[in-house]
């Protein structure tokens, strides 16, 4: 992963809530096996309405996506995160994150700052006042700069710091190998295991 | 008596008790727990990315002995015995095989006896156990917290983390209990129950949080009813909802291949008999619902959360005090076109799907075909029945449920995912409106430009007899009102019509 330090780039008003990961990527771009290639799935249904903001030539090239309350809620598909990414983006605000989505964003690079609901209405306000507008994301000191305007977006420190170190979680987890071997001899014997594989008895009508 | 009062430890919840039990290591200055996975659930839409991190890394597959795979977000419910004609999803389905084959996973493939729905594959094998902890690549992973597990859907980057390591960085969850007392009346079931909840608490009512549903109504409820509540916690924003474990748990359980035997199966119940939360432990947020008022539940809109009894009118949005609310509201009713207004029982609807990790389980079609035993599906609609499992289809047939719904005009198909998320043929067309018992009723999740209601079997069942959004109450007034008459005058012709589509789809067997 690489490191995060700060963004500066067309940010994105999008003026709605609950935006859950099925608008974000519908189901019928999950088949993919790969890992990039999604841009154009990204909003795919509402896209095809010419007025939708992703739609309009000053908002090309963006990297910024201000949202409502409830970005990413549902479905637990890291391809919404791979969509946005291969769209462009570096950066999500929003007041509330679905919690599946918003830990899919950290281990992918894909910055998920938490801003409050009255900053979402401001950064609206600026951004559709003058479309196409810059503004710059920076995660050392967690805000966001416009003009003379800052506001400050919320992160968990541990999600800052691997994004700021661009580290890759599992390489983290493997230094602790020797706790988790020490943790599986003590597990209980009868806990359950696939393999063997075994099936239940047929059903007999 | 609990195990805290004997101790003196501090009293915990149960799902505190399963989070500390799984500890590899604590978090220090804000670093996460390390949390240890007992069992983790793979399919073929979320794992081809994880498995190529793997490969990529040079890793193995840590655990493969907890680990196992089913297809069934993409697989078609008819003519499974003919390649896959969606050159994607056959693609998706075949990398799944070999990335099995290369590192060892057992794969429940389509035409197994054990392939389905993940989520109902797992608690019919008995893997699904009390007390440990369960992770899949589907949001839906929450069902297996029925048992009392710690279950909760992970992204793609978390399933190659689970399969490298056994393990998942997490920060704990809070607590919520969520408390419904009271009896249930006939006609009211476990999916009613969820929906109220989410109604209640909003889509995000439950984000950060694992819920503990408990009270009398939801000790009453089978393991099927738990699994359904579970199942939609993640609609509510939690990650995971549990329910201590009982004897109907163990009753369950008993006998399963995978569930413990002889001298196991009493070290595990004895385990399983700690799990319970303490008394005077804390939650973090509670919340109650009174079994006894509630209603059948429908959604009007395009979260799962815009919901009202069925009884009950479209609500207006400009009742709504919250802007982002209310403009929520009024988008959904654009998509959805409805009035505001209008009595949810007035609403036609031209499809009713029965099936998805919420209600496909045998228990579910059970309380449907039950209702539409000797009827006639009503005109213009059509009834898609898809089994959780292959071994739900075949318990159903065995039961002669499948010659019920066929008779009734429904189609018999094979287990998956299907009209759930429209991954595979089975889609709303645009416009299209469908009574649902799945889980989301997002815009476009059963088909481009389809429209949902997420309803009970029960409802499912009623509506797919009236054709207008219904509940077995409905029924029972028809009859007290005579309306049968008019029904009947509608059976031959429909009969008729019906007769060929259910050849067809028997012919599939």
């Amino acid at each position: 992963m690489q490191k995060f330090h700060a963004v500066t780039g067309i940010a994105v008003p999008l003026r709605r809530s609950n935006v859950d990961t099925d608008q974000i990527i519908p189901a019928v771009y999950l088949k993919r096996v790969t890992k990039t290639g999604f841009e154009d799935a990204l909003f795919a249904a509402w896209r095809q309405d010419p007025e939708f903001v992703l739609n309009k030539p000053a908002y090309r090239g963006a990297r910024v996506l201000v949202a409502g309350a409830d970005f990413g809620t549902g479905s637990s598909r890291e391809h919404a995160v791979w969509a946005l990414r291969d769209y462009g983006f570096d950066v999500v605000l929003s007041p509330r994150f679905g919690d599946i989505f918003r830990g899919n964003s950290g281990k992918q690079g894909l910055l998920a700052g938490e801003i409050s609901e009255a900053d979402a209405e401001t950064l609206w306000t600026v951004l559709e006042s003058d479309p196409g507008l810059e503004l710059t994301v920076d995660l050392v000191d967690r805000t966001v700069r416009v003009g003379d305007l800052t506001v400050s977006f919320e992160i968990d420190d541990y999600t800052r710091w691997r994004l700021l170190e661009g580290l890759d979680d599992i390489g983290l987890t493997l230094r602790d190998e020797a706790r988790i071997s020490e943790f599986e001899s003590t597990r209980e014997p009868w806990l359950p295991r696939t393999l063997p594989a075994l099936s239940s008895p047929d059903v007999t009508p | 008596m609990t195990n805290a009062a004997l101790t003196g430890e501090r009293p915990r919840t149960l799902a505190e008790k399963v989070w500390d039990k799984h500890l590899v290591a604590k978090g220090e200055d804000g670093t996460p727990d390390l949390i240890y996975i007992d069992l983790h659930l793979v399919h073929e839409v979320t794992s081809p990315q994880a498995f190529d991190g793997l490969r990529l890394a040079g890793r193995p597959l840590r655990r493969p002995d907890l680990t196992i795979a089913t297809e069934d977000h993409n697989t078609p419910t008819l003519h499974i015995d003919r390649p896959i004609a969606d050159v994607t999803s056959r693609t998706q389905i075949e990398t799944l095989r070999s990335n099995c084959a290369e590192f060892g996973v057992r794969l429940h493939s389509l035409g197994d006896i054990e392939q389905g729905i993940v989520h109902v594959v797992g608690p019919q094998l008995g893997l699904t156990q009390p007390g440990i902890t369960v992770v899949c690549g589907d949001s839906h992973t929450s069902t297996h917290g029925a048992f009392g597990a710690m279950a909760f859907g992970i992204g793609t980057s978390e399933v190659e983390h689970v399969m490298a390591t056994q393990t998942l960085p997490l920060k704990p969850f809070k607590t919520m209990a969520i408390t419904v007392e009271g009896t249930l009346r006939p006609g009211v079931s476990a999916k009613d129950i969820i929906l109220a909840v989410i109604a209640k608490i909003g889509t995000g009512g439950g984000q950060g949080y694992v819920l503990e549903f408990r009270g009398s109504a939801i000790r009453s409820l089978s393991m099927e009813g738990r699994m359904t509540i579970c199942n939609m916690s993640i609609e509510a924003g939690a990650r995971a909802g549990m329910i201590a474990p009982d004897a109907t748990t163990y009753e369950y359980l008993r006998g399963r291949a995978h569930a413990p035997s002889g001298a196991d199966w009493d070290d595990a119940v004895a385990y399983w008999e700690t799990l319970a939360t303490d008394e005077g432990a804390g939650f973090d947020a509670e919340v109650v619902l009174d079994a006894d008022a509630l209603e059948p539940f429908v959604t009007w809109g395009t979260n799962p959360g815009q919901g009202v009894s069925l009884s009950d009118t479209v609500p207006n949005p400009e009742t709504i005090t919250d802007d982002n609310e209310r403009a929520a509201a009024e988008r959904a009713l654009e998509y959805m076109d409805l009035a505001a207004g209008t009595p949810m029982k007035q609403i036609r609807v031209d499809t009713v799907f029965l099936g998805s990790c919420t209600n496909s389980r045998v228990e579910d079609l059970r309380a449907a075909a039950e209702i539409v035993k000797g009827r006639t599906l009503a005109d213009g609609v059509r009834m898609l029945v898809v089994p959780g499992s292959a071994r739900v289809r075949i318990e159903a047939e065995a039961e002669g449920l499948d010659k019920i719904f066929t008779d009734f005009g429904a189609e018999w198909r094979f287990a998956g995912c299907s009209m759930c998320l429209g991954m595979n043929p089975d889609q709303l067309a645009p416009g299209e409106r469908c009574a649902s018992t799945s889980n989301r009723n997002f815009e476009g999740r059963q088909g481009k430009g389809g429209r949902t209601h997420l309803v009970s079997p029960l409802v499912a069942a009623a509506t797919a007899i009236r054709g207008t959004l219904s509940s077995p109450w409905d029924l029972a007034a028809d009859l007290a009102a005579g309306a049968t008459s008019h029904t009947a005058s509608h059976t031959a012709s429909h009969t008729a019509s019906h007769t060929a589509s259910n050849t067809a789809s028997n012919g599939e067997k």
